[in-house]
């Protein structure tokens, strides 16, 4: 799975972009959150109040229950502060 | 159209082309957005870095403009946004419309800020002599975007 991060969840994870590959029982957008601060401090302390993390997946906004797999590109960031 | 881009664009040039010689469109109506250099009680800004999501920026202005296009009668709509490094002065966003009528014109440009501001993927970076701070997302935004969830009745002479 391609794992993309943006603003200060990038920042605090230490990397705009990787791969990983969690294990099966991550099915969902909120198993993804709930499993990623295991992966170390920084992504902790990224997550650590997943109310304020945006998600998309293939470049579309999803909520917590949408699945995801293996072929996916998901990305996290905070909400968005443009224009 | 929509344009995402580095490159500071001249705003007179940009308006001064849009619209012109569709002898159908009797209003053009536009918004610019310029970085602020101060806010009371803060220390002065730097520069502005604005992060976007190459790809899902593009795809979700698009979705904006189709929406537009479905509430208001439209003849044309160009949005600008920039990314990267910004002083202060400088333009960030245009927003321009064009119609028959002033009403779709202001409605749909109003429609498009309040849109963009809460759904396309962009991210501010504050630089000051104090340091680096991402900007968080104001409520006051969300509910601005909040107002346009029920879908205004299409009006032909708008």
């Amino acid at each position: 799975m391609k794992l993309r991060y943006f603003a200060w969840l990038r920042t605090r994870i230490g990397r705009g972009e990787e791969r990983l590959d969690p294990p099966a029982e991550v099915a969902t957008v909120a198993d993804l959150l709930r499993w990623l601060p295991s992966q170390g401090p920084g992504y902790a302390a990224a997550l650590a109040d997943p109310k304020v993390v945006r998600v998309a997946v293939n470049q579309t906004y999803v909520g917590p229950d949408h699945a995801i797999g293996p072929g996916d590109e998901v990305a996290l960031f905070p909400p968005v502060t443009g224009g | 159209m929509i344009r995402v881009e580095q490159r500071i664009f001249d705003v007179g040039a940009e308006l001064g082309a849009f619209g012109r010689g569709d002898i159908e469109v009797g209003a053009v109506a536009s918004f610019v957005g310029y970085v602020r250099g101060s806010e009371p009680g803060a220390p002065a800004l730097v520069a502005l870095t604005l992060e976007h999501y190459p790809g899902m920026t593009e795809k979700q202005l698009e979705a904006i403009e189709a929406e537009a296009r479905a509430r208001w009668p439209l003849a044309d709509l160009l949005v600008i946004h920039r990314y990267g490094r910004l002083l202060p002065g400088e333009p960030i966003v245009l927003v321009a419309v064009s119609s028959a009528h002033r009403r779709a014109a202001f409605e749909a440009c109003e429609f498009l800020m309040d849109w963009l501001k809460t759904k396309a993927p962009f991210w501010k970076l504050e630089e000051t002599e104090a340091g680096s701070l991402w900007v968080a997302a104001k409520a006051s935004d969300d509910a601005a975007a909040e107002r346009w969830s029920t879908p205004a009745p299409r009006t032909s002479d708008a």
